[in-house]
């Protein structure tokens, strides 16, 4: 691992090593079955939980539909407030931005809670080029941190190191960060959170700069909502003189009673509590309460080209709650770093391509890192129908066709590797329309069953999808020959089935 | 053009299939979820929320408004609690003479108060079905930090007045426009093979005394 996710190679391939990773598919095995229990019993509390999922999926089309409306209301309740504004079409330019600002309040560190969106935009990495220190201070993030590794999950980043590893990597790394971890520290989670404690007090109470994203931003009244359990946030949101909160622009919600909507699906859905540990709500600044100047940075990056996908679309009203990586059967056994995205499991595999765009095979081969089973539509919060956006992006990956990319409708081509599949397809649409070849096909297909190898062992692009398939016997008879023999006679179709085919 | 108008350019146009003349309150909100998950007396709210408030791991403790300060002064001894800091809204009797009562100052450096050993703080409103307290930085709450650094907080929440049912019953109690608090239980993380340690970052030890006159 390098800290980044550039050049990452196909899920397949990402999968195809990281599947043989026993201690991964043994943590991650553990943490999906833990989580998604506790999940279903906390579910289970709430009675009106199908009517709190419908609302929440409403609210989110509601502020979708009219983002407009909603940004700029957001812009002028949060200014009102003390607060600045700032509008980054992309990565590059967020990046610009929290960088000119860190750089303007003279500090060269800045402490971070962790925040989806900052992972995004390569942030950590951007600040360094400009000699800025960006410290990660969620437990998990600091461990894959240090460890120069990426986050796995969303919600436990660092789900694939074991306790003695952690341990390693304090005993080795702190010490050329801050505070060293002491000499005997051992691999108790107790002791091990103890030490990061101490570690990372030392850059709280230091801290001049936060940076956060937030979870939710009520555009009625300019408030921004964080949700955490360790008090890291609390910590950075509170005790700098400057918060730069860097945000998607998706993430509003119109009014400040809609949170009871979220507040309650939220926790449940992601750490299956009835309510996390802390959660920080503040609206611009505040004399003599937290820090003296708010900054809030609005990021595109690709959120507004998925916008205009009208399938598509619905992947922006995700809350970030993690329950879909819990139940696929997909991400249990790849893991997430085979997504190459901040956005692992099955909302990754719809986010991260719209969010990029499919020009790199990586991207382009994100919708097929699925079985379709329906898991992650049954238990999402807001009901994204995952299954559905996965087929769409497989359509566009294939066929090609009209999509916005940054900003631009552009036609794109069909991916490269694909032109096997859709041979095939164009062959089975001719043999669809032609029932007559159709019927002679399956009579012969019948009458030679027994020369049907078990497997075919395809050249070239076809060769990972036959390897892994077994091609199932044709049957002694077609179902029409079948028909005919036993009902023919007195069908009134039966003597025109050709026509009736189509 | 600045990024603000590129932007908003591009949503309005990536809205197209958006009827131009549907209001954002046409898009249809289906709003019949619970208010409450049940109908509750005092009691039984009051109840709920201690054993909520247990089940994330507060110690919680319940008295009359008279048993208050005797009740805050021993948690405060069975620690060896030796400094608290305390909001100008906290009663001077709240804190016994042998402790240092620290104010909550703005020019109190986060170092000094990091020294300090214990908060004593009210609350704004607590949340029955969710073990959960909110504090909104009122003079009996104080500014948000002084929550979070020092490793033992005491909270004080009034029954029957101060418990509602439910997080929708919260909200419509609270103001936006002051910087909120929420908490249920103590800080805790479970990044490391998912084992659930209390005390990462902000308080360790998290006390909740409910008063009530009836006790």
């Amino acid at each position: 691992m390098s800290g980044t996710y550039l050049g990452m190679p196909s899920f397949p391939r990402a999968a195809a090593s990281s599947t043989r990773d026993m201690r991964l598919r043994g943590n991650l095995r553990h943490a999906t079955h833990t989580i998604r229990a506790k999940r279903a019993q906390a579910v289970e509390e709430l009675g009106d939980w199908a009517q709190l999922r419908a609302a929440g999926a409403a609210l989110k089309n509601r502020t979708l539909r009219h983002l407009d409306h909603y940004l700029e209301q957001l812009e002028t309740a949060v200014t009102g407030a003390g607060g600045q504004v700032h509008w980054a079409r992309d990565a590059e330019e967020a990046n610009r931005i929290v960088a000119d600002l860190v750089r303007e309040t003279g500090e060269s560190d800045v402490v971070k809670v962790k925040s989806m969106a900052t992972q995004e935009t390569g942030l950590n990495e951007a600040l360094a080029k400009a000699g800025i220190s960006a410290y990660e201070t969620d437990l998990a993030e600091l461990i894959v941190q240090l460890g120069d590794d990426l986050p796995s999950h969303i919600l436990v980043p660092a789900i694939h190191r074991n306790r003695d590893q952690i341990r390693d990597i304090f005993r080795e790394k702190m010490g050329s960060w801050g505070r060293a971890a002491p000499k005997n520290l051992s691999d108790d989670p107790a002791e091990l959170a103890e030490a990061a404690r101490l570690h990372l007090r030392e850059k709280f109470l230091n801290a001049k700069v936060g940076i956060s994203g937030a979870n939710f931003m009520v555009a009625e009244t300019g408030t921004l909502v964080v949700v955490e359990s360790e008090g890291n946030g609390r910590m950075c949101l509170t005790l700098p003189e400057t918060l730069i909160s860097v945000v998607g622009i998706e993430k509003i919600v119109p009014t400040w009673q809609d949170l009871e909507v979220f507040l309650q699906t939220l926790p449940r859905s992601s750490t299956a509590e009835r309510m996390n540990p802390y959660t920080s709500t503040w609206t611009g600044t505040t004399d003599e309460d937290g820090p003296s100047a708010f900054h809030l940075v609005l990021l595109d990056n690709g959120r507004t080209d998925t916008l205009a996908d009208t399938v598509g679309r619905q992947a922006l009203r995700c809350i970030r709650c993690s329950a879909c990586l819990n139940v696929c059967p997909v991400y249990e056994r790849a893991g997430g770093h085979a997504y190459g995205s901040p956005y692992p499991g099955p909302i990754g595999a719809i986010l991260t391509p719209q969010l990029r765009g499919m020009q790199s095979e990586l991207d382009a081969s994100l919708p097929y890192a699925s079985s379709l089973c329906g898991a992650c539509y049954e238990v999402c919060p807001v009901a994204i129908d995952i299954p559905e956006v996965l087929v769409h992006l497989r359509e566009r990956v294939v066929e090609g066709g009209t999509a916005t990319v940054r900003g631009q409708r552009t036609t794109i081509k069909p991916a490269k590797g694909h032109a096997a599949e859709r041979a095939v397809m164009r062959a089975a649409r001719w043999t669809f329309e032609h029932p007559r070849a159709m019927r002679t096909g399956q009579r012969i297909a019948s009458r030679t069953r027994r020369l049907t190898p078990r497997r075919l062992p395809l050249p070239g692009p076809g060769r990972a999808w036959s390897d892994s398939r077994d091609i199932p016997r044709p049957a002694p008879e077609s179902f029409r020959d079948w028909w005919r023999r036993t009902r023919g006679s007195g069908s009134a179709g039966s003597g025109r089935e050709g026509g009736d085919a189509r | 053009m600045s990024s603000r108008d590129v932007v908003l350019g591009r949503v309005r146009r990536a809205l197209a299939d958006v009827p131009r003349d549907e209001g954002p309150e046409e898009a249809a909100v289906p709003r019949d979820y619970w208010t409450s998950h049940a109908e509750r007396t005092d009691a039984q709210r009051l109840d709920l929320l201690a054993e909520n408030l247990a089940d994330y791991r507060a110690l919680v403790h319940r008295c009359t408004p008279a048993q208050l300060p005797a009740r805050i002064a021993e948690l405060l001894s069975a620690r060896g609690a030796r400094s608290v800091v305390a909001p100008p809204g906290i009663p001077a009797d709240w804190v016994p003479a042998e402790v240092e009562r620290v104010a909550d100052e703005p020019s109190m450096t986060p170092h000094e108060l990091d020294a300090l050993d214990s908060v004593v703080t009210c609350c704004a409103v607590a949340i029955a079905e969710t073990g959960t307290i909110v504090l909104d930085a009122r003079e009996d709450q104080g500014r948000r930090r002084i929550s979070l650094v020092p490793d033992h907080h005491i909270c004080v929440v009034r029954a029957p007045e101060q418990i509602v049912d439910s997080v929708p019953r919260a909200l419509g109690r609270l103001d936006p426009a002051r910087p909120q608090t929420w908490i249920s239980g103590p800080s805790a993380t479970s990044d490391i093979e998912l084992d659930r340690v209390e005390g990462v970052h902000g308080p360790r030890t998290l006390e909740v005394i409910i008063t009530s006159p009836e006790p």
